[in-house]
């Protein structure tokens, strides 16, 4: 076959498979009719993306100081914080914040005792129920994974951050002690808006305002979800150039070996 | 293999096998490199080496008295010993079968710090409870096979060849120590 | 003492003899692959059959090393998939390989099935071959959906529930059935242990299927592009060393674009729901299978009505099942005496129709059947679609196969693979012939 030839059954071939990866894979753009997340620009975007870490530091303040009241976040150990930058000592001081149920001791009791590094997040309630309980029947759910749990991503946790609105538009009628927020499927949230301005104060002077807050707490969220990632694009980017280069040198291997029946 | 044409000239041929064996050696290193990941992963994942060390709290522990504490999946056994027990262990017999002395395996000599494995095969020796055998110097007894350990957890009399093993510790302060 | 060891003719050093003498592998593999008659004229399509070995094994090798670590009880598989991407050694890596080695495993899959598709290769003496071929999808299918289970988040539990509810649709002994499956009420900790001891099992199975999937390929030799027969050993050439640099090329570029996705959109493939914990509270807003599920997903929601005594949830069922069964019988719907669709062209543009409707019913499957297909157009939703991808696939198997056999006209073919590929892709060459075989 010609090499006309070839190009084309190629093209044509490569249009199905965009068309049907475009078309058919991709699931998921905003859930049900919430609007969709404003895509944002991430310095841990792209093949050589790395973490902010000084953001989510600033990150961790805002989840310990505002969100570990309702949201837990248990996939994460205080040990893990080391990886952001914390030394040993600030990690074990975070650490020594939350209280642990241990046990039981020699007299078969169970007792408290401050959290270690190698515990994970404690939870802000024992169980769903106790969540509930505390919230209106709302569940806050536990954050570790939701920046993968949620079509639109880490995108869409600072979306919804930064997308309270204080009343409702014309003709919305909001349930009680429900909040309005554009990006919440369903468009209500029963979590009342989380962050003011200078809801924290950060230690470096960044001012605190309601963006500065929800784009740390979105780098802190994307962390937590994959703290993988930096080693993964690493590892990546040499894996492809390596295939890319074995690639070459088979597609050499192969017109050799061929060259003679041609 | 398929014929080939005869070459007269020696170039292509070499240049063609320096290919294959260029190849063949590019993708036998990518075959190992992929295959690293698998076998490293079998090697304890961080949340195992979290707890590869242990803070154990030592005031509750009484003059005389003997605690076993867990680390790394192992017994660890912490006797405070008394001033008897301290000057019977600076004792070296000659005819130690895995000569120490009781200097070289403790930080302080008032607390003796040994792994609770027996070095013979792996049971866990007697001697913790003051109602348990403590063997003929008053250390430790293996009821396995009958090897008896001093209080400086030193073998005596028995089939296991070595002292019970000192784990890596530290006191972090003078009522807590840190082992591993 | 050896006086009764055939003597190895293999070639090689006395190790190999050896062992030769004693089980004659490298004999085996001199014959079936050092000398092995392939056809000349292969093009990249071929490679997919490589390619599909090499994905199984990795996953396989992947899934082997995934269950050291994985804990199958429903308060701990979640947490225990964590941990792996998060505190195992490249625990990240051994899991997106394997998830996404799923996703690829299809991709190849269906590339393969549709190549036989084209080219007539499940026709006469094929038939059997193409048959292992459709079990080992059907074993594949199995496998995915156990293995999809197993992490335990809200699409793994609810996509469970759904598709094992489909079996209540059998008449008298569904409910029992179903029961049967879950080991309990619902689907449960039962449901999830047994699911791993079969999801470990069945890629053994595969396996074995696989072999006799090759045994049968080297009884009749491959098929071709030009669907002709070999007619000498000028029409072949030994797979070693030309098909076998040619697999490794074609697979060198398979894996450089798998290491794409999984080093650089591990969750491309992935449903986002599945990072959610599974809650028997509380139903997902959309409950979808992984992409390749999608097409079948389409045809079971398709069937939302009554046909005689057979209520819409068994007619979907039926259905369902039918549009993979369909396909062991393909050699036989296929009544044309042409394999190639090179030489069919009317075959060819229902080939393509094929493609594009499998491509509909995949993107239909993936949207709630009632919702609009185009925002402010109420009369066409996704089920209306539905229902024309599903009609249009069964009549291309049931109607449209059969009669284009009988009444289509086919090109001529060329006399042999040799004088094709030496006019260069000019395959009208000789005289007119309609019958696989020349005289």
């Amino acid at each position: 076959m010609n090499i006309g030839k070839k190009f084309a059954n190629f093209t044509g071939v490569l249009v199905i498979y965009i068309v049907t990866i475009l078309f058919v894979v991709p699931q998921a753009f905003a859930a049900g009719d919430a609007k969709k997340p404003e895509s944002q620009d991430w310095e841990f975007q792209g093949v050589f993306g790395k973490f902010d870490k000084p953001s989510i530091k600033r990150g961790l303040q805002v989840y310990v100081e505002v969100c570990s009241s309702c949201h837990s976040l248990d996939q994460v150990a205080y040990r893990n914080l080391l990886d952001i930058g914390l030394t040993v000592d600030e990690a074990k001081a975070v650490a020594e914040e939350f209280e642990v149920t241990d046990g039981p001791d020699g007299e078969g009791e169970m007792f408290e005792r401050p959290a270690r590094l190698s515990d994970k997040f404690v939870a802000p309630f024992s169980n769903e129920n106790a969540a509930r309980a505390a919230n209106n029947g709302a569940y806050p759910p536990d954050l570790s994974l939701i920046a993968k749990a949620h079509p639109g991503g880490v995108d869409y946790v600072y979306s919804l951050l930064t997308g309270f609105k204080d009343e409702a538009p014309e003709g919305v009628e909001m349930g009680e002690d429900m909040s309005y927020n554009p990006y919440f499927p369903g468009k209500q949230i029963s979590m009342a808006q989380p962050l003011y301005d200078d809801s924290v104060e950060y230690p470096d002077g960044t001012p605190a305002t309601v963006a500065q807050m929800s784009w740390d707490m979105a780098n802190f969220l994307h962390w937590t979800a994959e703290p993988e990632m930096e080693q993964r694009k690493s590892m990546g980017w040499k894996v492809v150039l390596f295939l890319l280069v074995l690639t070459a040198l088979l597609y050499a291997v192969k017109r050799q070996t061929w060259a003679k029946l041609h | 293999m398929a014929d080939h044409v005869n070459d007269t000239d020696e170039k292509p041929e070499s240049r063609r096998d320096f290919l294959y064996l260029t190849t063949g050696g590019v993708a036998a290193v990518g075959g190992a490199l992929a295959l690293w990941p698998f076998i490293y992963s079998m090697n304890p994942s961080a949340d195992v080496l979290a707890l590869a060390s242990t803070e154990v709290d030592l005031s509750p522990v009484e003059v005389g008295q003997s605690i076993t504490v867990m680390w790394r999946g192992k017994p660890v056994f912490i006797r405070r010993r008394t001033e008897d027990e301290i000057k019977l262990a600076s004792e070296t017999p000659s005819d130690l079968p895995d000569p120490q002395k009781d200097s070289d395996r403790v930080v302080n000599p008032e607390w003796l710090v040994v792994v609770g494995v027996c070095t013979h095969l792996g049971c866990v020796p007697l001697g913790q409870g003051s109602t348990e055998p403590r063997g003929e110097w008053n250390g430790w007894f293996c009821p396995c096979h009958g090897s008896h350990y001093d209080i400086s957890g030193r073998i005596r009399k028995g089939p296991a060849p070595d002292n019970l093993m000192v784990p890596e510790y530290k006191f972090l302060d003078e009522s807590t120590i840190k082992i591993g | 003492m050896s006086s009764n060891i055939k003597q190895s003719e293999s070639s090689g050093g006395g190790l190999v003899k050896w062992i030769d003498s004693r089980l004659p592998v490298f004999t085996y593999l001199q014959k079936e692959y050092g000398e092995f008659p392939a056809p000349r004229n292969f093009n990249y399509w071929w490679n997919f059959g490589a390619i599909l070995t090499f994905m199984l094994v990795l996953m396989i090798f992947t899934g082997v090393f995934l269950a050291m670590q994985y804990t199958p009880h429903v308060d701990m598989a979640f947490d225990s998939v964590e941990r792996i991407m998060r505190d195992v050694n490249y625990g990240w890596l051994l899991r997106y390989l394997h998830s996404n080695g799923g996703t690829f495993f299809f991709i190849a899959v269906y590339i393969h099935i549709f190549r036989g598709l084209y080219y007539g290769s499940y026709k006469n003496p094929r038939e059997l071959l193409w048959m292992f071929g459709v079990t080992i999808l059907l074993l594949m299918m199995a496998t995915a959906f156990m293995g999809y289970v197993l992490p335990w988040g809200q699409m793994s539990f609810w996509g469970a529930t759904v598709i094992t509810n489909l079996f209540s649709a059998v008449p008298l002994v569904g409910d029992a059935i179903v029961t049967w499956l879950w080991g309990g009420f619902a689907v449960d900790n039962s449901t999830l242990n047994r699911f791993f001891s079969l999801h470990f099992l069945l890629p053994f199975v595969i396996l074995g299927v696989v072999v006799l999937h090759v045994i049968a390929l080297h009884v009749t030799g491959s098929n071709n592009p030009l669907g002709i027969d070999p007619k000498g050993p000028q029409d072949t050439i030994p797979f070693h060393p030309y098909y076998t640099a040619k697999d490794a090329f074609g697979l060198a570029v398979w894996i450089t674009a798998f290491a794409a996705v999984v080093f650089f959109a591990p969750n491309f493939f992935g449903e986002p729901e599945n990072y959610i914990k599974a809650n028997p509270m509380q139903t997902p807003a959309e409950i979808v299978p992984e992409w390749y599920f999608l097409p079948y997903y389409a045809i079971l929601r398709s069937i939302d009505f009554n046909l005689w005594f057979i209520d819409a949830k068994l007619g979907g069922v039926i259905a369902m099942f039918g549009s993979i069964l369909v396909l062991f019988v393909v050699p036989w719907l296929d009544t044309s005496k042409v394999r190639s669709a090179r030489f069919r062209p009317l075959y060819k543009w229902f080939f393509w129709i094929l493609l594009l409707d499998c491509i509909l019913l995949g993107y239909v499957g993936g949207h709630p059947p009632n919702e609009q297909v185009f925002k402010g157009v109420s009369w066409l939703e996704f089920i209306d679609l539905g229902h024309i991808g599903t009609a249009w696939y069964f009549f291309h198997f049931l109607i449209l196969l059969p009669l284009l056999g009988r009444f289509e006209k086919t090109k001529p073919l060329p006399t042999s693979i040799t004088e094709s590929v030496l006019n260069s892709g000019d395959t009208s060459s000789g005289r007119p012939i309609n019958s696989v075989e020349e005289a």
